[in-house]
């Protein structure tokens, strides 16, 4: 399975999301992220899918069945182009007086922050690519985590070219 | 011009150039139906709503133009479903008008709610909700565009109701602002250059014509390039019409239950020219070895179908309108002698065809079904329009009836919706009052919207309805007896029902042909005026042959 980002660009109308959601779902592909955010244009909002696929011509398929829908402006694959992909997670861990140490300097490693502390817990932040995030949450599983929030991953291409003029 | 929500709507559809809509009024619609009644809007009430929205699929399928369906919320809304799903898998155009509970009841569970556009999204080429009356002209405006340019595909569009009630300053919109969405689909030339380059250099290719042909209209165009090339020639269920049945070549349809010469020509062929068509697996039997030695072309709007089940080697994007004439010309301005190329390959392909042709024994005094819909197809004059419900009378009748002319065999092919034949037939002679229609139906299917035979005589609607009638769910008892063991579970119907008894009941003219002999009979029950219905019974052991079993090659067929 290879994974891919596509940045859609899509009216900023109410059940947009539904549609390209339950499209993705109805002709059986894989998401293994969606997020979806307001962009420099008000009317039009970026979704950021990551769909895992058997081939080359299955993520034909997800593109060209997406492009169908009214509401999709544009879709770029952003893993074929130079492109930063970024996601946002926040871990609450159990943190007692003891491993409270040992946590301030896994999130230093990682260069994570520590956005809350209670007696009981820290939450902390990172944001990375997949593969740190996926380290962070691993040498992490050797203490109580309570639960993890992930945006799933969002990607903007390098250079003067946003998407929208790809 | 100041007016209500409700008076708009009927504007906008007079805008669109709609004659005739059908519907079944509601709660949260009688506004709208108050202005159908002041402004004599003609709506033809159907017996249920799924009549109403197959009756406008066969509208739009015998005449190319959008169908319109109205329907009230909740349950009206519900009963379009099985119809918007119909039309869907067949491309064609409609535009489905629903009204919803009152903007602000929208989401508390309120009477007769239901969510319409949730419910949709998955069978329609897009859907909207109008909650604000201003919307209402540029909405109808884009739906009909939608649904009528590119791929052909229903629109449901969703009103609350307190829209109907809402007045504006109407104005209906000049231009569509769509950013996601164009009609205008340029052909690739390139593509169609090297489209010839492979037919100059093919030595047994076959045309394979599917349904878009017929929405494209491009069938003229289609023949004239058969004209040129002399090749043989196919086509899809969704396709028939396209290629005149007389034409040298051609081989019949292909599928399932299509022709040997049409499935063999298939395996066979060195170039597969398929256009307008997507491979559905009726089409392609085992489809890791549909035409084994072809290169395959495709002709397609929509480029989601292009590699979508079957992997092709020319794929030409664009609509028919503009791909086909560019093939044309430049097949024209070839200096090959295709005809003289391609007619031992012609001669070979039609032999082959001939030694199974479509057939049926006859014994004893019964009537066969292929006999009923030969001797129907002789007696009908070249326009009639033939429609059908889906089961063994549905391949019967694709088999056995010479379909002269696009948009002259109106089938649920996609979907195989039973209880389709009865409304799309009422739908289509409503949208050509100057055409003959006959139904082939089954004493299945006929049951599933046998209603709408009350709306055919309210409305004196001159449909001929033949009712191939075997006492059993004849395509599920076809697969018993060759897959379970005869285990006919569930599909026999050696019931009382009277179906002479039924129509005259509804208002309809009912006759009973049950020897062979009195099929002498059909050219006058054909040929009189008025609605009728013709319960011809057929024996319950007849199976639809050839066929190609689930998961075979299309070269094997069972033959007998």
């Amino acid at each position: 399975m290879q994974k891919f980002l596509l940045a859609v660009l899509v009216d900023n109308k109410p059940g947009v999301l539904t549609h390209v959601a339950g499209l993705i779902s109805r002709r059986a592909f894989n998401i293994e992220s969606i997020s979806a955010g307001y962009t420099e244009e008000p009317s039009v909002t970026r979704i950021n899918i990551v769909v895992s696929v058997e081939s080359e011509n299955e993520l034909d398929q997800v593109v060209n069945q997406l492009g169908k829908l009214i509401d999709v402006i544009k879709i770029v694959n952003l893993s074929k182009a130079p492109s930063i992909e970024r996601e946002l997670v926040m871990i609450k861990v159990k943190a007692t007086k003891e491993a409270r140490a040992d946590l301030v300097s896994i999130v230093d490693i990682f260069r994570a922050k520590i956005v809350d502390v209670t007696s009981e817990n820290v939450i902390i932040e990172l944001t990375g690519n997949e593969r740190k995030i996926d380290a962070i949450c691993e040498v992490l599983s050797d203490y109580e985590i309570v639960e993890i929030a992930r945006t799933g991953a969002i990607a903007l291409s390098r250079g003067p070219i946003p998407v929208k003029k790809m | 011009m100041r007016m209500n929500g409700a008076q708009a709507l009927l504007e906008c559809l007079k805008n669109e150039g709609v004659d005739l809509v059908f519907g079944y009024p509601g709660g949260v619609v009688l506004k709208l139906y108050d202005e159908i009644y002041k402004s004599k809007f003609p709506n033809i009430l159907t017996g249920h709503e799924q009549g109403a929205v197959h009756a406008a699929d066969g509208y739009a399928r015998a005449t190319g133009k959008v169908g319109v369906v109205i329907a009230t919320s909740g349950p009206g809304a519900a009963n379009l479903i099985t119809g918007i799903a119909t039309a869907n898998m067949d491309s064609v155009p409609l535009v489905c008008i629903t009204g919803q509970v009152a903007s602000p009841a929208i989401g508390k569970d309120s009477f007769q709610e239901v969510d319409v556009c949730g419910i949709t999204a998955p069978i329609t080429k897009h859907n909207y909700l109008v909650k604000n009356v201003a919307e209402l002209p540029r909405v109808v405006k884009e739906a009909f565009f939608i649904a009528r340019t590119g791929r052909p595909a229903p629109v449901c569009i969703d009103i609350a109701a307190n829209v109907f009630n809402t007045e504006i300053d109407f104005e209906y919109p000049e231009k569509i602002n769509l950013r996601g969405y164009t009609d205008e689909n340029p052909c690739d030339e390139k593509a169609v250059a090297e489209v010839v380059t492979a037919i100059e250099k093919a030595d047994f290719p076959l045309v394979f014509a599917g349904g878009g042909v017929i929405s494209s209209n491009t069938s003229n165009v289609l023949r004239e390039i058969l004209d040129r090339l002399g090749c043989p020639c196919t086509s899809t269920l969704m396709g028939l019409g396209s290629i005149e049945p007389e034409r040298e070549g051609y081989l019949g349809f292909a599928g399932m239950h299509g022709s040997y010469g049409a499935n063999i020509a298939i395996q066979e062929c060195d170039l597969l020219l398929c256009i307008g068509m997507r491979f559905s697996d009726r089409v392609t039997g085992k489809v890791a070895e549909f035409a084994p030695n072809a290169k395959i072309v495709h002709f397609e709007i929509d480029p989601a179908e292009i590699n979508k089940n079957v992997q092709v080697d020319i794929k030409v994007l664009g609509d028919l309108k503009n791909s086909l004439p560019l093939l044309r010309d430049k097949l024209n301005a070839s200096e090959t002698n295709f005809k003289q190329k391609f007619n031992s390959w012609l001669n070979l392909s039609v032999e082959k065809g001939n030694k199974h042709p479509f057939s049926y024994k006859t014994d004893g005094d019964n009537i066969k079904p292929g006999a009923l819909i030969s001797k129907i197809s002789e007696i009908c004059d070249k326009n009639t329009i033939a429609v059908t419900d889906v089961g063994q009378h549905q391949m019967w009748a694709a088999q056995f009836f010479k379909v002269q002319a696009p948009r002259q065999f109106l089938t649920s092919g996609g979907l195989g919706t039973m209880g389709f034949g009865l409304p799309a037939a009422m739908g289509a002679k409503l949208a050509c009052p100057e055409k003959n229609v006959v139904l082939f139906t089954g004493d299945g299917s006929i049951m599933m919207n046998i209603q709408e035979l009350a709306t055919i005589a309210d409305n004196d609607i001159d449909i001929k309805i033949v009712i191939v009638h075997n006492f059993i769910l004849g395509m599920v008892g076809q697969w018993q007896r060759l897959f379970y063991n005869h285990h006919y579970s569930a599909s026999e119907l050696n019931l009382k029902r009277d179906f002479i008894k039924i129509a005259e009941a509804m208002g309809v003219r009912g006759y009973r042909l049950t020897k062979a002999a009195e099929l002498e009979k059909l050219p006058e029950i054909l040929n009189s005026k008025g609605a009728a219905v013709i319960d011809v019974y057929v024996p319950q052991d007849e199976n639809v042959l050839p066929m190609v079993p689930g998961g075979k090659r299309l070269d094997q067929m069972v033959l007998s």
